[in-house]
């Protein structure tokens, strides 16, 4: 056991290491920061951070709560538009939506920090447990939410909001979806998606059936037939294939899965790295990965993603952050090959990719790299039994504006319903948006 | 490099910024310091007659207010006069003049409305080589409820009466200071000349609670529970500063009398502004308690900078020049058009501009110009009253441009008059006089 280990091996760190590795990425601002940050908002005309957040949070209302010591209030403000808004804090991409729009971008290149504001406030009200919601008088309808993620979270508290029954769906163990076991570690310390939860469920009225998945212990014509609506949040089950040669090799798995490891484990130093990690991929999952991969000690943690840099999912702030972790990212490379000893990766063949006029196509050039881990980052898929004739479109449940899918009572959000967006903070805009539909029909 | 050199009714410094009678000049300690910084000159603390000094409170006697990122706008106090020996405060004067015989040292006195009191502290205050005195008419807190301070300052004939016992006590040069908790500023002023008095130095502190503890419901500063209103002083206090040295500065009665400007000068900018007033030079004091002598050198460069920038050479080149331009509303040309003009390329569209003018003004701003967030101002329904500018974030982001005479205002469709007219020719005014052919 030791730093440089070869093969995949736990224990690389020692016990400091580790937790220094996974504390928070960006602790919370105390009251002063807060009161400082604060005061730069200028509590915008319409403001254009209000119109980026898919959730439209009110963000110059909270944010001027907090500059007069009002930070439950705040929360307040947040937890309106978004219940999930203390994870949103944490691994919303600012710096593309609200932080991007903020107007002091133009004059400094500084924004206000909001999701370190929307931090500040939800934590202090998650703390002290301050519930603004009461259910209303109970419908006696039922409501199915299929999911435990974002967007059923946030359904699930919507329509408890209203006085509908709900019941919660999950096959995990755990509610949370990606939020419990997709996020990186020091993303979401000291269990905040636990905690996040159990505030979301404290309104009460909602039942969480775990172990629950469909297509195995229910499908999806049973629930119609049981409940008054139906909402589905049922994420993406699957990940892509590499399908190159070497793919099943002992230490060629999904960075999904790796994860979740890594966020289910009680001790960071159980969980086994390699001494070479090489990530394929270019998105959040990618980085998260290729991040962790060298927070446990990994010696060499490279990601090869087959595009340019512009083309990658994962923001420039996540690309910051990985090359500042000691991350090498190399672009317009694509899989060719996982070489290993029979039974163990021992490398992977990458070939150099170039756009054509057929579009992207590789050039036959290849590159080695020597790694004993190989973790697939390169997407999610839909994946789901027991959906009957509910109508499926490039791999996605198709829904209209209100989240209605083709079959009657059957409402659908977050990630199996979107292409091209996998973010925590739509997810739940869709299942609130969901929600409100199914209480309009139900009326 | 300008020439600082301040000579106000005779007492010479080398610049126009002294402190104000107040904690920073409470003793030698502190005024030495403020010298060695660069102040030109310092008023001491209020000097109270001879005998067991006054006594403080032994809790808080602050209060503030604060702007963005805490930054002190406004502070109040509930200190009254010296509180140390009046023989020990005289020793420390006589050595520190002796020390720093280049800078100015006056010497602030209250002491009750009688005349044997006036007369028997001012020999104690000459011997000190003190080079002037200031009359503190002002204290409006604490003192005043004993006769003295405000209490002396809120009547006219008691200032005269007063000035008229020092002026016939004392070869030393009058400063009389002014409460600014009265009516009309000009009274006082008018008193405290036709008693003699070489100059006049305003304001004082303002009546004035700053906040309340809301736990305790009680007033801040607090004191076992309870507050009482204290004087206010810094930033938030200037233009009320500003508008009492004018309006003395601009009184034909008072035209010409010395004016020593003091209310929350805090910058070189603010110095130069009362100087423009009127003002001979400045007293600074909060500034100097939220951020400790050294500011003075700010202020010094800041003045001679500008002054070098403006070809200005001396202090009497700015010193009352913005006087003639205070004039009465009345007196405004009502045919002088101005708009709002807002700069693109400087604009960050936060859209203060177009909120504040929508729900409180004249809804001359646009926020969306063809489907995109866009601020420009709607010339026809612009008045041109400068709220825009006053809101917005970015220094110089919208300007007032006149409109130049014969071009068309979009609002009322008429053309630009060339000609002055005020509202005392106006055809609206129902004692408007015949404009003199």
């Amino acid at each position: 056991m030791g730093r440089l280990s070869p093969g995949i091996t736990s224990g690389r760190l020692s016990d400091a290491d580790y937790e220094a590795n996974f504390a928070d990425l960006h602790p919370r601002l105390d009251k002063h920061e807060a009161l400082v940050a604060s005061d730069r908002c200028y509590f915008c005309h319409d403001a254009p951070c209000m119109t980026a957040c898919p959730t439209s949070i009110d963000i110059p209302m909270f944010i001027r709560q907090i500059s007069t010591g009002n930070a439950i209030g705040a929360a307040h403000t947040i937890f309106d538009q978004n219940i999930l808004g203390g994870m949103c804090a944490r691994v919303c991409p600012t710096e593309t939506l609200c932080e991007q729009a903020c107007v002091r971008n133009t004059a400094e290149h500084r924004p206000v920090e909001i999701g370190r504001l929307q931090r500040y406030a939800t934590d202090v009200a998650i703390e002290q447990n301050v519930q603004f919601y009461e259910r209303a008088a109970p419908t006696g309808k039922s409501v199915a939410v299929v999911g435990a993620g974002p967007a059923g979270l946030a359904a699930a508290h919507r329509l408890a909001m209203h006085g509908h029954a709900v019941t919660v769906f999950e096959a995990k163990e755990k509610s949370g979806g990606l939020n419990e076991y997709g996020i990186a570690t020091y993303k979401a310390t000291d269990n905040i998606a636990q905690r996040e939860v159990d505030y979301v469920l404290s309104i009460g009225g909602i039942t969480v059936k775990h172990g629950q998945k469909l297509g195995r212990d229910f499908s999806l014509a049973d629930l119609a037939a049981r409940h008054d609506a139906v909402f589905l949040g049922i994420g993406l089950a699957g990940v892509n294939g590499l399908n190159v040669e070497g793919e099943n090799l002992s230490g060629c798995t999904d960075a999904v899965e790796f994860i979740e490891g890594l966020r289910q484990a009680k001790n960071k130093a159980d969980v086994a790295i390699g001494r070479s990690v090489v990530v394929l991929g270019g998105g959040m999952t990618a980085i998260d990965a290729a991040v962790q991969a060298k927070l446990l000690g990994a010696e060499e943690v490279t990601i090869a993603y087959r595009r340019g840099k512009e083309n990658m999912n994962a923001s420039p702030f996540e690309q910051d952050l990985a090359a500042s972790k000691g991350v090498t990212i190399r672009h317009w490379l694509q899989p060719k090959r996982v070489l290993g000893d029979g039974s163990k990766v021992t490398g992977i063949e990458l070939e150099y990719t170039a756009l054509t006029s057929a579009g992207l196509a590789g050039t036959g050039e290849t590159v080695t790299l020597r790694a004993d881990q190989v973790l697939k980052a390169i997407g999610q898929s839909f994946e789901a039994d027991g959906l009957g004739g509910l109508e499926i479109k490039g791999g996605r449940v198709v829904i209209d504006a209100e989240g209605r899918t083709s079959m009657p009572k059957v409402w659908a959000g977050g990630d199996c319903v979107k292409l091209g967006e996998d973010l925590t903070v739509t997810s739940v805009a869709q299942g609130r948006d969901a929600a409100m539909s199914i209480h309009r029909a139900l009326a | 490099m300008a020439d600082l050199r301040n000579n106000f009714v005779g007492i010479k410094s080398p610049n126009p910024f002294w402190l104000a009678s107040a904690p920073p000049t409470d003793k030698a300690y502190n005024v030495e310091r403020a010298f060695k910084a660069g102040w030109g000159g310092v008023v001491w603390k209020t000097l109270g007659s001879e005998g067991p000094p006054v006594v403080n409170v032994n809790g808080p006697r602050y209060g503030a207010i604060w702007g963005a990122d805490r930054r002190l706008l406004g502070l109040n106090n509930i200190e009254l006069i010296t509180d140390r020996p009046l023989q020990v405060n005289l020793q420390e004067m006589k050595q520190v003049k002796m020390n720093w015989p280049d800078r100015a040292l006056i010497a602030s006195i209250m002491v009750p409305c009688v005349e044997e009191e006036w007369k028997a502290i001012l020999p104690l205050v000459e011997e000190t080589g003190a080079d002037g005195i200031e009359l503190n008419f002002g204290c409006p807190h604490g003192m005043s409820e004993r006769g003295m301070g405000a209490a002396v300052g809120q009547v006219p004939e008691y200032i005269e009466m007063v000035v008229r016992w020092c002026k016939q006590y004392t070869r030393m040069p009058v400063i009389t200071k002014l409460t600014p908790n009265i009516t009309d500023i000009r009274r006082p002023a008018r008193a405290a000349k036709a008693g003699g008095t070489d100059a006049v130095s305003l304001i004082n502190t303002i009546n004035s609670i700053v906040s309340v503890d809301l736990d305790t419901f009680a007033p801040s500063p607090t004191v076992d529970g309870k507050g009482t209103h204290g004087g206010y002083c810094g930033p938030a206090v200037k233009p009320i500063a500003l508008n009492m040295v004018a309006e003395i500065a601009r009184d034909p009665e008072t035209y010409g009398l010395p004016i020593s400007g003091i209310g929350g000068v805090t910058t070189w900018r603010d110095a130069a502004e009362f100087l423009a007033l009127g003002a001979g030079n400045v007293q600074v004091c909060t500034a100097a308690m939220t951020y400790g002598f050294k500011i003075v050198q700010e202020m010094i460069t800041g003045l001679s900078d500008w002054m070098d920038s403006k070809g200005h050479k001396t202090l009497d080149d700015i010193s009352g020049r913005a006087v003639p331009n205070v004039t009465d509303w009345k007196y405004l040309n009502l045919n002088y058009i101005s708009k709002a003009h807002i700069d693109q390329d400087a604009c960050i569209k936060c859209g203060r501009c177009h909120i504040a003018c929508e729900d409180t003004s004249h809804q001359a701003i646009t926020d969306m110009v063809n489907g995109v967030r866009q601020f420009e101002v709607k010339e026809e329904e612009c008045v041109g009253c400068n709220l825009c500018v006053n809101v917005c974030p970015v220094e110089n982001c919208i300007t007032m441009v006149p409109l130049a005479a014969g071009t068309i205002d979009q609002r009322t469709g008429k053309p630009v008059d060339p000609n002055y007219a005020n509202w005392t020719t106006h055809p609206n005014n129902p004692t408007a006089v015949q404009a003199a052919e």
